[in-house]
């Protein structure tokens, strides 16, 4: 077994008498796609900002190759390579394909000591980090909001894979789309996996976790309710998990088995 | 970990051949791409005016040089504070406190030099000084409120407003200070702002014909034009750097950005309140070169002047095509938005129409912007 890339144990996050987790462990091995799954108000969204250095831990440990870290912010995260990609705050529509992907870390060309923005560089590295995501741009210059949803999360997970991501938590990237739009964001996943790249797959869809997770696990009520291997379980057992047991399983009879 | 998957390989293959060729994207028409371009009602706005006035008052002597320079000197005034404006509104705020700058500032310089003997150079320098502290003044405000600028430069329109009426009447008891064209004789500073350059090429050119000679009176035999005053070389140096700035260098990204979305920039690392506080100090420094040109120009001072200068800074930015939302717009649309400004407002003049109808224009043209940037942004984005 490969050493893990990120390590968190027992993370409790307590907000004044709200304990929003109470007891989460979660690791991620190089090369793997860790399904996050739970219900609204598991907890998800206070574990990955936990990840990934917006919320400090109330108690518990994040290792980061063995090491034990505390994030103070995100750009410590992403300075140690957890870079997250957020359903909605990840790409500014009004710009370019290319001016979003270097956004932050524009390159530069010196011209004596005037400093501009190398745009042959970044656009032909815009284009050819897109094309091996299978996107095809008309041109670098073609603005995100031209882009599908689906093309959209995935400009955003090729920039941070561009800028050196070991482990890649993508929030919900799956929630607002299509169903080829879907397909498309899971074998960008598939192919981002392939490289080594960790990464933490939040959704509480279970057949897209099914579709490409190699490990699971459930967040209720702000603890883990276990992590299980592929193959090891269910679609349906996953799904009663996630919500929380035999509610869903009568209420699945009454909806004929549709849920 | 050895696992088969077919599933979501099958569909990624076949999603890459589809979009290689999306049936259902249609190969866009060089007309539409040039559509989607900032500048572009700007510059169609442009060629109407011209060509309206070209029609209506050639015979006037608007196109003649010295009708050019008159049209010219008023467009570079709106330009000077329109390049300002353009840079704080890509970066997703606004600064109604223009107008009360310029006043504020041209009291300063003519307050230290006239009345307190300082040299104008100092009297420049300083008002300099304290608008870039009001600048970074109203930016700071704005960042750590989270309040709109709109509130904080209204609140700043009329702090500045008063102060400046305030400080004339206390010094002077007038609202009125005139004598600086005699304090900034041979100031180096002054020249700066209110001289004039390239006075040589208009005396060759009266020379060999080009242009006309005074045929009377104390000027009797020198050009019509004695050189381009030193207001119009600021606006083209302040639309160059402007223009470099924004679309050719990584600071020019980080505005685009802070206006965009500022919380996304923050993710990637984006000093979203470093930019913004930094334009509004632009936007501040823009007014002080417009006061003070004014003040060189005239040789005086008065507590009024600026008054609505921010909102016809506004509007040329809005014709220039940038979105008051932030994140999209051009410097050199607000440079074009800034000359249709100036050319109507003296070409009414020269057409001998009422003056007040420029205001009903400016608030036809106005909405016939925000309309048409309203259309060009939805097709940018694709919503609907």
């Amino acid at each position: 077994m490969t050493k893990p890339l990120i390590e968190l144990i027992d993370i409790e996050k307590h907000f004044g008498p709200v304990i929003a987790l109470a007891g989460v462990s979660v690791s991620v091995l190089p090369g793997e796609c860790h399904c996050l799954l739970g219900d609204n108000g598991a907890g998800k969204s206070t574990f990955i900002k936990t990840m990934s250095g917006v919320h400090k831990p109330t108690r518990g440990r994040i290792l980061i190759d063995g090491q034990e870290v505390a994030f103070s912010s995100p750009r410590d995260a992403m300075a140690a390579g957890v870079a997250t990609v957020y359903q909605d705050l990840a790409m500014i529509p009004l710009m370019s394909v290319a001016r979003n992907f270097w956004m932050g870390r524009e390159p530069i060309r010196k011209f004596g000591p005037i400093k501009l923005f190398d745009f042959e560089r970044a656009n032909a590295i815009t284009m050819e980090e897109m094309a091996k995501m299978g996107i095809r741009l008309r041109s670098p210059d073609q603005a995100v909001g031209t882009l599908s949803g689906g093309e959209r999360q995935t400009v955003a997970i090729a920039r941070a894979v561009y800028f050196g991501a070991k482990v890649l938590i993508l929030d919900e990237p799956t929630s607002a789309l299509g169903v080829r739009q879907t397909a498309n964001v899971l074998a960008t996943i598939d192919k981002v996996r392939k490289n080594g790249i960790g990464i933490v797959f939040i959704t509480h869809n279970v057949r897209h976790a099914m579709a490409v997770g190699d490990r699971f696990t459930v967040l209720n009520r702000g603890r883990t309710l276990g992590t299980a291997k592929r193959g090891e379980i269910k679609a349906e057992e996953l799904q009663d998990m996630m919500a929380g047991g035999q509610e869903l399983a009568a209420l699945e009879g009454s909806l004929g088995g549709t849920v | 970990m050895t696992y088969s998957q077919p599933q979501p390989q099958q569909n990624g293959a076949a999603s890459v051949v589809e979009l290689a060729k999306d049936e259902r994207i249609k190969e866009m028409p060089a007309w539409r791409k040039a559509l989607i371009r900032p500048e572009l009602g700007a510059i169609c706005g442009t060629i109407i005016v011209f060509a309206f006035f070209l029609v209506v008052a050639r015979s006037t002597g608007m196109f003649a040089p010295q009708g050019i320079l008159n049209w010219g000197v008023v467009s570079a005034q709106f330009a000077i504070i329109a390049v300002g404006a353009c840079l704080l509104m890509i970066a997703g705020e606004f600064d109604l406190s223009v107008g009360s700058m310029i006043g504020f500032a041209g009291i300063v310089i003519a307050l230290m030099s006239v009345t307190w003997g300082y040299p104008v150079w100092l009297a420049i320098i300083v008002a300099f000084a304290i608008a870039l502290a009001v600048g970074a003044l109203n930016g700071y405000l704005v960042i750590k409120t989270g309040l709109p600028s709109f509130i904080v430069t209204l609140a700043f329109l009329y702090v500045l407003r008063g102060l400046t009426i305030y400080g004339a009447i206390a010094t002077t008891r007038q609202t009125i200070i005139g004598g600086v064209a005699e304090v900034a004789q041979g100031d180096p500073l002054a020249w700066l702002f209110g001289g004039k350059i390239l006075g040589f090429l208009f005396v060759w050119l009266a020379d060999i014909g080009l242009i006309g000679k005074f045929v009377a009176g104390p000027k009797a035999g020198q050009p019509v034009i004695d050189g381009i005053p030193m207001l119009i070389i600021w606006a083209l140096a302040l639309i160059a750097f402007a223009h470099v700035l924004l679309t050719r260098t990584r600071f020019g990204n980080w505005i685009f950005a802070s206006g965009g979305d500022a919380q996304a920039a923050r993710y990637v690392g984006v000093p979203v309140n470093r930019v913004k506080i930094l334009m509004f100090m632009f936007s501040a420094f823009c007014a002080t070169v417009f006061a003070t040109c004014q003040v060189m120009e005239f040789g005086s001072a008065a507590a009024d002047r600026g008054l609505l200068k921010e909102f016809e800074a506004i509007i040329s930015v809005v014709i220039g095509g940038a979105l008051l939302t932030g994140g999209y717009g051009s410097v050199i649309g607000a440079a074009l938005g800034a000359l249709i400004f100036g050319v109507v407002q003296q070409g009414l003049f020269f057409a001998g129409v009422e003056s007040s109808l420029f205001r009903v224009f400016l608030g036809v043209i106005l909405l016939m912007a925000v309309i048409l940037n309203t259309y060009i942004r939805r097709m940018i984005t694709g919503e609907r």
